[in-house]
């Protein structure tokens, strides 16, 4: 019989807040957006820090507030379950253009009423031209946007269309003093200036748009204590008015004063959580250290006798559902590259303290159970593993892991630590890291991070060799000379790692454009008031007030560009059995085989259009015949077909990354160095540095189908590889040969994260053996220096049954990158990706 | 015999399989070395009797020369490669055939030079070889699974072609001369799967010095499809796995002897 630590009975409650959760489809909701466009008509002219904490206060003070059934903590972004806000100022034409297409999309749909629509429509034109967005595009160079938006070479869209998120505020700082003393804290500030400073002025603007935030959050608050009150009145049921009471008094309390228990501790909690996601639109927000950070309250109510384990966990279990109650409409395109809803909220637990000592205790393990309990995708459950960790909360986690949720996701101190320590924090810092969004390290509260700045698609730059530099007819990459005369592998590699190098520079220039938008238009005093020194600096975060700040852009397809070289290198100048020429033409001619999907309807309408440019007229029968020459590859002959697709099975035969195979492995590390030696040459405005990531999110999927067939033998509109693990179904020698080739890569380096998937048949983790088995793979990975690693366990024949019976398995929950999703909210395109995804057995 | 000629020994192998889970104690690798002496009806390696290297088609996978012959320190390259999942988990290496000691030289080579490496040792055997291949092993193995799979000698080699004389004699010798040693009784359905025989075979182990553990392996069929790919009869044929909850049965009869029982490796 399984020992498990921790095992608490779930509350009855729970079941009936995902329920009513999950009851209806998401809803796009007005609210914020109108107000927010209310208060910018009235504050024209102001500095811009004024206007957000303005807008802020103005939102805070007006938008509708709700406390759903069962709540214990309560706050609400929206009034219908998992409904979501619109961000104007970031950008809204995507959404205005996506209307009527939004509630049926295959990628998260949102249901938007026509009323919203009107609402909506009423205030966008304001925004015309005011946005980030608008800003951004503008500040950019004009190769580096047309690389991004016509070429798709990388992509910043995130942040160019949305807010950063991507933070891990003082949580502990709010528990402990509330928004009183931030507030005090930056009066304090105020009284300390010298009004002869150079920088006076902009500080003491950024000083009171704090104190406003502030203020704003103490009035939402209190809006939220009267209305419990009054619903505690019209209360038939005497323990749920009891519950209102009790809700109101800590609403009444925190977050304007430090939390005294446990309860108002998660009460205070959530606001802060709640709020930083009504002041921008940013994902990733990350609660981190949890477990940390709200110990002393547990401790002392647990010590005191005024709460149970029981109690205590139900509100854990509550916070857990309310995470999954916020939500974020993004564009259709995006909405597939971030799949399944996510907003990446990574709570992390275990690991050391400060002082290197074990940091494990109660909370640790029940942060684990309620994943269990509630059984959905967020938070995104991390944990830190170090050598010291205690058995017992790696078995707790390998148990969470056997669930198929895919979480938690597991990280290695001992090599984030060292990374963390190469970037300039101190010793403390690293030990005190956490997890953001996916899977990027930094120390809370010090930190503008801007991980997941951009993904970079590691394929583009080789398809520029082909070309000599062009793309879609036009001279976009370097002319690195053509292909077929250079003379050996070493001319191929230099070459391409050229091409990639002058695209990295273009998107640096993305990236810090788009930097300047947001510190420009899209301030935010209320992020900025947790995250030292902004107050001690007196500018926000998107200014530079942060300790440590960072850009964080990662890159993907190492896998296909290492077997990419390595089959070049052994047929075309090694062996000579292909020559660089047939090479290029198999490649065009995607090996023979004809397109298919969404690749083929791209390719047809790229076609058409460059018959219409040539004067071709256009009609249904000139598409039709297109659209069947891309499907069928109709232009080529059988032959030709023969020879590419042999050329395609000779590829096959070569080494593949994921094998162990030492010379794979150490040219897979020569690529990605090829990237993250690259990117780390470059500044950001707000005075830190580049930092490379390695791992694609979900975006290895509609970055794949922009991509044409690859010397891996990949074809065309395929997904690239995901993470920094090996090409779907190419590692073939088990689960410790693929570890063991990914943990080569050079970890360290790519301090902004790397991402590497697993996944296991239920079989592998049966009974403690199989756990303690399974933990003894992760513990060896890690000693290898991998820096994190996550699982999907659920059968393949699961999956596919969830695809065709989708209605059976609506809460089916699978890791897709650096986070979970519920699998049948994800497209038919990500979902296959996730089956095909190599299942290692034993 | 030099180190180097250690690592020089040749053999002749037909797969190895990393992180396995289920052939002794932790993480390992197991190395299957090629040729039995026995031909067990139900065996789920038929491609690992023979000792010539032959070809072999599965279904839906390319066709694969069973039969590779090897030198020690070749294997031990691959094996070595998850050391660090070995010394996490307890693991190490397994060999197992075909007939682990068929080739006696090539599995003492590999055990010797795992224990040089500091690598925990295992074999998987069917215990049917000669007293002197024992004495030059056993030194080199840390835990011997070894099959008991019948205690009628005739019954023995009607299912599997050889008596089990040897085997019982070995047994005893083996549970003397080594550290630890679990038998493993194959529950074939028609052979053995009779709460009489499981009975017999539990008391003969208990008899062992020093044996504490004794694994039910129960009859599978998916070695079945190798023998359509080799083109050789399946006598076990249309034979259904043996319930759960008969199994449960057999291991609580098994139980009996006092050892330590559980079903499956």
């Amino acid at each position: 019989m399984e020992q498990l630590p921790f095992v608490i009975e779930k509350s009855e409650r729970i079941p009936k807040l995902v329920d009513a959760l999950y009851r209806a489809m998401p809803e796009i909701e007005a609210d914020r957006g109108v107000l927010l466009t209310e208060s910018y008509r009235e504050t024209e002219g102001l500095p811009i820090i004024k206007r957000r904490s303005a807008a802020f206060r103005h939102i805070l003070q007006n938008i509708p507030i709700v406390i759903r059934e069962n709540e214990l903590i309560v706050g609400s972004n929206s009034q219908s379950p998992r409904g979501c806000q619109v961000f104007p100022e970031y950008s809204y034409e995507w959404l205005e253009s996506e209307f009527d297409t939004v509630a049926t999309r295959e990628a998260d749909p949102f249901y938007i009423s026509e009323e919203t629509k009107t609402r909506l429509r009423e205030v966008y034109p304001y925004w015309k031209g005011k946005t980030n967005s608008d800003l951004a595009k503008s500040l950019m160079d004009e190769d580096a946007y047309r690389a991004f938006t016509v070429h798709n070479m990388f992509t910043p869209g995130n942040y160019f269309y949305n807010g950063i998120g991507h933070v891990n505020v003082d949580y502990a700082k709010v528990l402990r003093i509330g928004y009183e003393g931030i507030k005090q804290e930056a009066a304090d500030a105020m009284k300390r200036l010298d009004v002869a400073e150079a920088d006076y002025n902009s500080r003491r603007l950024f000083l009171e748009a704090v104190m406003e935030s502030c203020d704003a959050a103490m009035i939402y608050a209190a809006r939220y204590a009267e209305l419990a009150r009054k619903e505690a009145i019209g209360c038939e049921s005497s323990t749920r008015r009891e519950e209102l009471l009790r809700i109101a008094e800590n609403c009444d309390r925190v977050p304007a004063k430090g939390a005294r228990t446990f309860y108002e501790a998660c009460q205070s909690f959530w606001f802060v959580q709640s709020l930083l996601q009504v002041e921008s639109s940013g994902h990733s927000i990350s609660p981190g250290r949890f477990d940390q950070y709200m110990y002393p309250y547990y401790q002392k109510d647990l010590d005191e006798g005024k709460i149970t384990r029981e109690a205590a966990q139900e509100l854990i279990d509550c916070i857990y559902v309310k995470l999954n109650d916020l939500n974020k409409v993004r564009d259709a395109a995006s909405a597939e590259g971030f799949a399944g809803y996510g907003l990446f909220q990574n709570l992390i637990v275990g690991g050391q303290t400060e002082s290197g000592a074990d940091a494990t205790n109660d909370l640790s393990y029940m942060c684990i159970e309620a994943s269990m309990h509630v059984g959905l995708p967020q938070p995104s459950l991390s944990i830190r593993v170090y050598n010291g960790s205690p058995q017992p909360l790696l078995l707790k986690a390998a148990a969470l892991t056997r669930t198929g949720m895919g979480i938690p996701a597991y990280y290695n101190d001992e090599i984030i630590i060292p990374s963390l320590l190469s970037r300039g924090l101190t010793l403390e810092e690293a030990r005190n890291y956490c997890i953001i969004g996916c899977v990027e390290p930094q120390i809370g509260g010090k930190t503008d991070g801007w991980h997941d700045a951009a993904f970079f698609n590691m394929c583009r730059p080789m398809e520029l060799v082909f070309s000599n530099g062009v793309d879609k007819g036009r001279q976009i990459g370097l002319r690195t000379g053509d292909v077929t005369e250079m003379k050996d592998f070493a001319e191929f590699f230099e070459a391409y790692k050229a091409q990639e190098a002058y695209m990295i520079k273009l998107m640096v220039n993305a990236c810090n454009a788009i930097d300047q938008a947001h510190a420009t238009r899209c301030p935010l005093p209320f992020e900025s008031c947790m995250v030292d020194d902004c107050i001690g600096r007196g500018k926000s975060l998107q200014e530079g007030g942060a300790i440590y700040n960072f850009t964080g852009p990662q890159g993907f397809g190492i896998a296909n560009m290492t077997d990419a070289l390595i089959a070049i290198k052994e047929l075309v100048f090694e062996k000579g059995v292909v020559s660089m020429t047939e090479l290029r033409d198999a490649l065009a001619a995607n090996f023979g085989y004809g397109l298919s999907g969404k690749g083929a309807e791209n390719m047809t309408q790229l076609l058409v259009e460059k018959l219409a440019e040539s004067g071709v007229t256009i009609n249904e029968e000139v598409v039709r015949t297109v659209y069947r020459e891309v499907t069928e590859a109709g232009r080529l002959s059988d032959s030709e077909k023969a020879r590419y697709k042999a050329i395609r099975e000779l590829i096959d035969t070569c080494p593949k990354y994921g094998n162990d195979i030492p010379e794979a492995d150490a040219l897979a590390r020569e690529v990605a160095y090829s990237y993250t030696r690259e990117v780390e040459k470059y500044k950001n405005p707000r005075g830190g540095i580049f930092q490379a990531g390695l791992y694609p999110v979900s975006a290895n999927v509609p970055l794949g189908c922009q991509t044409g067939a690859t010397p891996d033998g990949r074809l065309a509109c395929t997904p690239i590889a995901d993470g920094v693990g090996p090409c779907s179904g190419k590692d073939v020698c088990g689960p410790t040969a693929t570890a063991n080739s990914v943990a080569k890569l050079d970890h360290a380096i790519a301090s902004n994260g790397t991402l590497f998937n697993q996944k296991f048949h239920p079989s592998a983790l049966a009974g403690m053996e199989g756990l303690s088995k399974f933990i003894s793979l992760i513990r060896a990975f890690f000693d290898q220096k991998g820096m994190h690693m996550q699982f999907n366990v659920v059968t393949r024949e699961t999956l596919l049954e969830a695809q065709s019976n989708p209605e059976k398995y609506k809460t089916l929950v699978v890791r897709v990158a650096g986070y979970s999703a519920l699998f049948t909210t994800l497209s038919r395109s990500l979902q296959d990706d996730i089956i095909n995804r190599t299942e290692q057995g034993f | 015999m030099s180190h180097k000629s250690i690592e020089l020994t040749r053999g002749r192998i037909f797969d190895i399989q990393r992180f396995s889970l289920h052939d002794g104690q932790g993480i390992r690798t197991i190395v299957f070395l090629k040729g039995c002496p026995l031909r067990c009806r139900w065996c789920c390696n038929p491609e690992g009797q023979d000792w010539e290297a032959h070809r072999m088609k599965m279904p839906g996978k390319p066709e694969r020369l069973m039969g590779k012959d090897v030198t020690a320190a070749e294997v031990m390259e691959t094996v070595m490669r998850d050391m660090p999942y070995y010394a996490r988990s307890g693991g190490g290496l397994t060999l197992s055939g075909g007939e682990a000691l068929g080739q006696p030289d090539f599995a003492r080579a590999l055990l010797l030079l795992a224990h040089n490496a500091g690598i925990n040792t295992c074999i998987e055997t069917t215990g049917y070889a000669p007293r002197e291949v024992l004495l030059a092993v056993l030194p080199h193995v840390d835990t011997v699974l070894m099959d008991i799979k019948h205690m009628s000698p005739e019954k023995h080699e009607a299912y599997t072609g050889k008596r089990n004389d040897l085997i019982l004699e070995n047994a005893q010798f083996i549970a003397e001369q080594t550290k630890e040693l679990i038998i493993r009784v194959p529950v074939i359905p028609t052979f053995n799967d009779t709460e009489g025989e499981i009975r017999a075979i539990a008391a003969f182990a208990r008899t062992l010095p020093g044996v504490r553990r004794l694994h039910l392996l129960p009859y599978h069929r998916l070695g079945q499809d190798k023998y359509d790919a080799l083109g050789r009869e399946y006598s076990m044929r249309g034979i259904p796995p043996i319930p759960d909850e008969r199994m449960r049965y057999l291991l609580s009869v098994a139980e009996e002897s006092g050892l330590i029982c559980q079903i499956g490796g």
